[in-house]
């Protein structure tokens, strides 16, 4: 197992939470993840990961989302 | 590539009669809202539990204390900066369609993420209701919502509904009528930081004479800011010239960026902030109204979601749920097929009798009752039965919530496939109706995904082609009738299945190396709490509107085609009949593919609708055979036989069966989703070409044996 601090969303492990601190997306995806309330100081849940472990189901303001990892590699947090 | 027309809307014209309130229904994917649409107007708009159910608009009218309304469904859109088509529909009827008044359906089990859209409606029109739906799925998850703080925080009447068992509806009329006479009421105006609510106000004291009574001059200010290329447009056509154009506007607005560039903001951080806001003002009043023991609220549904998306379970499980749908509609078909067709075979020899007892013509019995009647009685009883169980089930799976686990499942599959996770859940749609897959394609942003979700959808057999498979099991690999032979069909039918589903990933990656070129595009998809579904009520519709709508384009299509095969078996030009002359002449090429004359003449008579196919082969092989009646599938496969089929012939058919041209009504869909004939002629051929490539290989091989 890694021991290397998680910075990124798609880092987080199934029950882990994080704490959005910056989003490096542009455009569209990015307004659309902030309309689905991702914005900075966000807590994310991860909840699944999926048969090839991509995509990612996380719990967000009380929705189910799921994001590709390409998607959520772009999303730096803080683990907490 | 060519842009994708978006969707056309009734909305562009002038809907309003007089004395009607014209009133729109919006809110996020997914809430309930064509269900408050349903109960309210008595229509039957087909409700689903994934995101993006209402693909296009619908109106329905309702009358309530003397005053006539005119409610219209719109796409579920998570806010107003509209990414796909079908919420620029939304976001247009709510800016620009001068709507009387607005309801905002939200779902009370999670209002923090629907007060986002919410306050954005509150931006631009004060004459909006707030209607709280599924408050009996909140109360069960323990989640309490103060109504009166968040009618106190939002100046708006907030109205809870449970739409499923019609609560809270008149209460909710009451409200609109209240909201739409009221004059007082500002836009709410979401507290921005200070430099930005100055470059606001500067813009928009330039703007706000130049604006009808409708817009907020606030609003309006906000877009320019910040500029938006769709509603920029919109906002262009609604007021019929551009205000980058005015002068006034141009010097204020010019004057506002360089203030806000100066201190220090980037056209990406304006937007940010400007979004932030939103989403801290939904998180502040959502903390302050909704009380919730969040351990308890999640705990049914997250267990659901092990079975149904960890790594071990979830393709066992979603096998074993199309093995079980294919089960129960193999079993549940077969007794009302055999009533059925005694029933209607025996109305045959009633209507000959008839006939013969007013010494009717034999040509007017012959087209009537052996064309006619009797391709009607087989599209009734043989393909009629399995659709109206099939379809019931499917909309219980859908109701239930499942269908977008299947889309985050295969996701990795269509993501390898250079395309959208949400084609799964078009393709799903499908297995009902590719007209409607296609329609539902709009779900997807980019344009080069959508096409290829398009494109690819009929590769998977829509509800007019199971019985034909089903039947074809039945009679060529299925032998005997013991307890097993249902679920050696079920099986057999999912292989089947599995089978298209792999052959549209591997198109999809096609299209995407070819001709629609691209890297997968981001995705984001929302998986609804699962609702337990409303089972009679789903039973009972769609088994209804199924039936109904199947008898009806069986009447209209099958009677016809019966009509045209009848007479082509018995208008004889030299010495054999046409039906003869054009199967012969049909017959060199179709056995290329190991089928006959009859089989691709019935096949091509039967692009109007697929559900005909089947009956018009049996049609076919009885005007020129010594076999008069073939009303059980037993003297079907001797009638088949007859006619030199083999288990070959079976698998060519089957083949054909799913992979050949959409049917008329998904093309003309095709046609008007993409606006391009070249689409639609390569969603023709595309399928058609692997299932003839297919028959053809398959044909070379057995001969060669």
């Amino acid at each position: 197992m890694s021991t290397e601090p998680i910075s990124l969303l798609s880092q987080l492990r199934e029950g882990q939470r994080g704490q959005v601190s910056s989003l490096s997306l542009s455009g569209e995806m990015r307004r659309r993840l902030q309309d689905l309330g991702i914005i900075e100081g966000t807590t994310i849940l991860c909840l699944h990961r999926s048969a090839f472990g991509d995509p990612c189901a996380y719990l967000i303001r009380g929705a189910i989302i799921a994001l590709r990892n390409c998607d959520s590699q772009k999303i730096r947090i803080k683990a907490i | 590539m060519e842009q994708l027309k978006s969707p056309t809307s009734i909305l562009t014209n002038d809907i309003r009669k007089d004395n009607e309130l014209v009133i729109a229904l919006a809110g996020n994917p997914n809430v309930g809202k064509s269900t408050i649409f349903n109960a309210l107007t008595g229509m039957h708009q087909h409700t689903g539990n994934w995101p993006g159910k209402t693909v296009c608009s619908a109106c329905g009218n309702c009358e309530h204390n003397g005053q006539k309304y005119l409610f219209v469904d719109l796409p579920g859109t998570y806010s107003i900066m509209a990414h796909s088509s079908e919420e620029a529909v939304a976001r247009d009827f709510i800016c620009f369609g001068k709507s009387d008044a607005s309801v905002v359906v939200c779902d009370a089990t999670c209002l923090e993420r629907n007060l986002n859209l919410v306050l954005q409606v509150l931006e631009i029109t004060p004459k909006t209701v707030l209607c709280l739906n599924l408050m009996d799925e909140a109360n069960k998850k323990n989640i309490h919502i103060d109504t009166e703080l968040l009618e106190k925080k939002l100046g708006i009447p907030v109205v809870t509904t449970n739409a499923r068992e019609g609560i809270g509806l008149s209460q909710l009329l009451d409200a609109v009528k209240r909201v739409q006479t009221s004059s007082s009421g500002k836009p709410l105006s979401v507290p921005l930081p200070k430099e930005i609510s100055f470059a606001q106000h500067q813009v928009a004291v330039t703007v706000a004479p130049l604006l009808p009574d409708f817009l907020s001059a606030d609003w309006v200010a906000l877009r320019l800011l910040c500029p938006d290329e769709g509603i920029d447009s919109s906002l262009e056509q609604c007021l019929g010239f551009s205000l980058y154009q005015n002068k006034d506007v141009k010097q204020s607005l010019s004057k506002a960026q360089a203030d806000l560039h100066q201190k220090g903001y980037t056209s990406q951080s304006l937007r940010d902030r400007i979004v932030d806001a939103l989403v801290r003002q939904a998180e502040n009043i959502a903390a302050a109204c909704v009380f919730a023991s969040p351990e308890s609220s999640q705990n049914l549904n997250h267990k659901l979601d092990r079975i149904f998306l960890s790594p071990k379970t979830c393709v066992p499980v979603m096998l074993l749920l199309l093995f079980g749908v294919f089960w129960l509609t193999i079993v549940g078909a077969s007794y009302p097929s055999e009533a059925l067709s005694n029933l209607l075979f025996k109305g045959q020899e009633g209507l000959t009798k008839l006939f013969q007892f007013f010494h009717a013509p034999s040509w007017l019995h012959g087209v009537l009752v052996l064309g006619v009647y009797r391709v009607l009685a087989w599209v009734v009883s043989v393909m009629l039965p399995p659709m109206a169980i099939f379809f019931p089930l499917f909309t219980l799976l859908e109701d239930f919530g499942y269908l977008p686990r299947v889309a985050f499942n295969l996701d990795h599959c269509f993501q390898k496939a250079h395309a959208c996770g949400k084609q799964a859940l078009t393709m799903c749609m499908g297995f009902g109706c590719n007209a409607a897959g296609v329609v539902g394609c709009r779900i997807i942003d980019s344009p080069r995904e959508r096409l290829i979700a398009i494109i690819t959808n009929s590769l998977v057999p829509c509800n007019g082609r199971f019985p034909s498979l089903i039947a074809l099991i039945s009679m060529f690999f299925v032998v005997g009738n013991s307890l097993l032979s249902p679920i050696l069909s079920a099986l057999l039918l999912t292989l089947i299945i599995l089978l298209s589903v792999a052959v549209t990933f591997l198109s999809s990656r096609l299209l995407s190396k070819t001709v629609l070129k691209g890297q997968p595009s981001s995705f984001a998809l929302e998986l609804p709490p699962y609702r337990k579904p409303q089972i009679g009520k789903v039973i009972v519709r769609s088994i209804f509107d199924r039936t109904l709508f199947v008898l009806g384009r069986a009447v209209v299509v099958a009677a016809p085609a019966g009509l045209i095969i009848w007479l082509m078996a018995n208008i004889s030009i030299g010495s054999q009949s046409l039906l003869m002359s054009c199967s012969e002449f049909l017959n060199p090429f179709a056995q290329l593919f190991g089928i006959d004359g009859v089989i691709l003449l019935a096949f091509i008579l039967g692009f109007p609708a697929n559900e005909i196919v089947f009956p018009l082969i049996v049609m076919g092989y009885l005007q020129s055979s010594i076999i008069i009646e073939a009303d059980s599938l037993l003297q079907m496969h001797s009638l088949l036989i007859a006619n030199g089929w083999t288990i070959w012939t079976a698998v060519s058919v089957m083949l054909i069966c799913l992979f050949h041209w959409p049917c008329s009504t998904t093309c003309l869909t095709i046609y008007k989703e993409t606006g391009s004939l070249r689409w639609t002629a390569l969603a023709f051929f595309l399928p058609t070409a692997i299932g003839f490539g297919c028959c053809f290989l398959l044909n070379l091989v057995v001969s060669l044996f």
